[in-house]
């Protein structure tokens, strides 16, 4: 492969907490060198990036594909292409698959078959329990050599106090990452949107907002008596942002994420009854949207993960209550997220650490950083170009966003994943 | 041009109270006024609807609903077909959208459509071309139950504005009560919810109503006591312990009636459980309950709704 010199960037690295004008040049799938003036290769191709943003491949820590499984939904090789259009260049994959990759041999299987579409790299969650049943522990150390990068239920709460202190204390001989969906079961079953208001107009069943923050205070005096590494998924309430935050304060070792769609909207966008707006945990309210944006802000939530899980038509066109849960959105993960940055809540530069950097140091991935040597998996994008996303232009299989007809700012130009361009923008 | 001064019923459906103005549900409420006269004649047929297809299409199990809806349409001279689809598509894979094209292409003029998801009859209604009366949907709207529980009101007391009406019992899975607290309140009549705090979501309060989980302090001085049917599967201890602890906090009775006006109506939208929810002497007290009207009025009621729904396919203006 010959060099390749991107030129005229605003080169983006958070690791480094560079913000400045420059090139890059990558050569043998490697950053080479970057900054202001560069000795480049004769023989190196040219990208002109006229002015715009060079920053590390987004890192997307939980996404759904479909494989196996579900591949009329969302296949690995779909799910890729949309996620190499969001500026996406590593994925972690949710183990919830069918069957349930709680066993070394189907950890194989995905990374095998996402290997072979040599594109953005896909990194398997391991099940925390066996089938997912929340009773009996999952071989992790096993799945953990197989390249499990954590361990999760995925959109189970692991509810049993006995079985999450001995997860949590089992993970900490390897320190292993143990990712929890923080949702009290029992408070939150049957229920299909947020409580209050606008559930009891509606007539749908609530899941209450103190059913979040119940799981992560149990859960975390579990993490306090075992020392485990722990990481609040999607967290969409004002409550859990705090209880998180006084955790950190506390010193443990919890991490939280969240998702652009808690970041962007509240549950007025169930009116009509949109089952497009029928996500898990549910949009929230105006008060918690905000307070989700202020942890994200002050630091108390480290990541934005897409929560990317596809649905057909036939699982989104029914009866509010029947129908399913999820919206896809790996690739418009950043121009919704770029929103934090019009309005002032972040730097460009904080974006793209909680987009990239964080997340990688998380699940221990050589991602996320501009450095010389390090991957070049990179997107180029320009933070103000508006657009409208709409279900047809959309990548992915499965269509079923909940930003349909929306405006937003910020458009990927190109993707690169070990020096190969895998997604660029055609207007 | 449309002009601001038509008092017509400009909806193409009826899917529920919410997104009526005060003069539309008086309009419902008077041309419903002529079909009780109508309806006590031994002459009730009308060809309005001759010609006209409706279908009753009911996902849940109705006696007296249907048979209103029926003998409404019959009565206008519309052929009524009725649909009982109790889980039979459903379980062979059919979904609610597939019924409503299967249906539509079968060029019916009304569907009225009772199914057991909040939403569902809102969902069906965008995907055929016929006018959708919604029978009850969830949790959540009964428009012709409140228009029916109105009519029934205002013929008693010769009015709705001013008057204290108390809703009790089991608020949180009602749809007759939220169609009927948002058809009182339009109206100008104040609303009092009374229940168990589990069956009373503290969510009603920002409408406008005011709660209470007593029984005698909520009904005080209040002129219409409406009952609410408390299903079986609520009353095994997941929301009340038992049958008799709530007839004990909750029936009614003389002597909690005792603490309403002395003239308040009593109502129930039926099927009522005596001795649950209401004592089985009050039920039958011809001078104080107004339950067997309210079954009278709800014959014309969807009456009045049938003909307003479908005169511009009629070539009347509405």
């Amino acid at each position: 492969m010959r060099p390749l010199l991107i030129q005229n960037v605003r080169l983006l690295d958070p690791a480094a907490e560079r913000d400045e004008p420059g090139h890059l040049l990558v050569e043998d799938g490697r950053i080479a060198a970057m900054g202001d003036l560069l000795e480049v290769p004769e023989d190196a191709d040219l990208i002109d990036g006229e002015g715009a943003c060079l920053a590390p491949g987004l890192v997307d820590m939980r996404v759904q594909f479909g494989e196996p499984g579900s591949e009329h939904k969302e296949r690995l090789a779909s799910g890729i292409r949309a996620a190499a259009a969001g500026g996406v260049t590593s994925v972690a994959v949710l183990p919830n698959t069918q069957p349930v990759i709680d066993d070394p041999a189907m950890l194989e299987f995905v990374a095998r078959r996402a290997r072979q579409l040599k594109s953005v790299k896909v990194y398997p969650y391991a099940a925390l329990t066996k089938r997912l049943e929340g009773r009996e522990l999952a071989e992790l150390a096993l799945l953990k050599e197989a390249g499990a990068v954590a361990f999760t239920d995925a959109d189970r709460a692991l509810a049993d106090a006995r079985v999450m202190l001995r997860a949590l204390a089992y993970a900490t001989a390897q320190d292993l990452l143990v990712v929890q969906h923080p949702e009290e079961p029992r408070l939150a079953e049957g229920g299909v949107m947020n409580d209050g208001a606008i559930a009891t107009r509606l007539g749908l069943k609530g899941i209450p907002a103190m059913a979040e923050v119940m799981m992560i205070e149990r859960d975390l005096r579990l993490v306090e008596a075992t020392g485990a590494r722990y990481h609040v998924a999607h967290i969409s309430t004002a409550a859990a942002v705090d209880a998180v935050r006084r955790a950190k304060a506390k010193g443990l070792r919890v991490t939280a994420e969240t998702t652009p769609h808690h970041l962007a909207l509240n549950e007025l966008e169930v009116e009509g009854y949109r089952t497009f707006a029928k996500v898990s945990p549910p949009l929230r309210s105006e008060a918690d949207r905000a307070a989700v944006v202020e942890g994200l802000v002050d630091g108390t939530i480290d990541v934005i993960a897409s929560d990317h899980c596809p649905q057909d038509q036939d699982s989104k066109r029914l009866p509010f209550a029947q129908a399913e849960f999820g919206v896809v959105g790996v690739e418009t993960m950043l121009p919704v997220a770029l929103r934090l940055v019009h309005e002032g809540h972040l730097s460009l530069l904080e974006l793209i650490r909680k987009l990239s950097l964080a997340p990688a140091r998380l699940l221990g991935l050589e991602a996320g950083r501009l450095q010389e040597g390090a991957p070049a998996d990179l997107v180029l994008f320009d933070p103000e170009r508006p657009w409208k996303i709409t279900e047809a232009g959309l990548t992915s299989l499965a269509k079923n966003t909940a930003f349909e007809g929306r405006l937003v700012q910020g458009r990927v130009l190109l993707t690169m994943v070990d020096g190969r361009i895998v997604h660029r923008f055609r207007s | 041009m449309e002009s601001s001064f038509d008092l017509s019923f400009r909806h193409h459906h009826l899917l529920g109270i919410e997104g009526l103005q005060p003069y539309e549900i008086g309009h419902v409420l008077d041309l419903a006024d002529s079909y009780v006269e109508l309806n006590r004649q031994p002459s009730k047929k009308r060809d309005l609807l001759g010609g006209l297809t409706q279908i009753n299409l009911f996902f849940e199990v109705s006696t007296r609903t249907l048979t209103s809806f029926e003998l409404a349409g019959k009565r206008l001279g519309a052929d009524v077909v009725n649909m009982a689809v109790q889980g039979s598509s459903i379980k062979k894979g059919e979904t609610l959208i597939d019924t409503a094209m299967t249906l539509n292409a079968m060029q019916p003029d009304v569907l009225v459509v009772r199914h057991q998801d909040s939403g569902a009859v809102q969902l069906l209604a965008r995907h055929v071309r016929c006018a959708v009366i919604n029978a009850g949907d969830g949790s959540h709207e009964h428009p012709t139950q409140a228009l029916l529980d109105a009519l029934t009101i205002r013929r008693r007391k010769g009015r709705l504005e001013g008057l204290i009406v108390a809703i009790c019992g089991d608020l949180r899975h009602s749809r007759v009560a939220r169609s009927n607290i948002l058809l009182l309140l339009a109206m100008g009549a104040s609303v009092r919810l009374i229940g168990p705090p589990t069956l009373l979501p503290r969510a009603f309060e920002s409408y406008g109503c005011q709660l209470f989980t007593d029984m005698a302090r909520g009904l005080r001085g209040c002129d219409i006591v409406m009952m609410l049917r408390l299903q079986n599967e609520r009353m095994q201890g997941s929301f009340v312990p038992s049958v008799r602890e709530y007839f004990h906090l909750y029936g009614l009775t003389h002597d909690k009636l005792r603490h309403a006006a002395p003239d308040a109506l009593i109502m129930h939208p039926g099927p009522m459980n005596r001795g649950v929810e209401i004592d089985g002497v009050i039920a039958d007290d011809i001078d104080r309950s107004a339950i067997l009207d309210q079954v009278e009025m709800g014959v014309a009621v969807r009456m009045a709704c049938l003909d307003l729904l479908t005169r511009s396919m009629r070539g009347e203006v509405g």
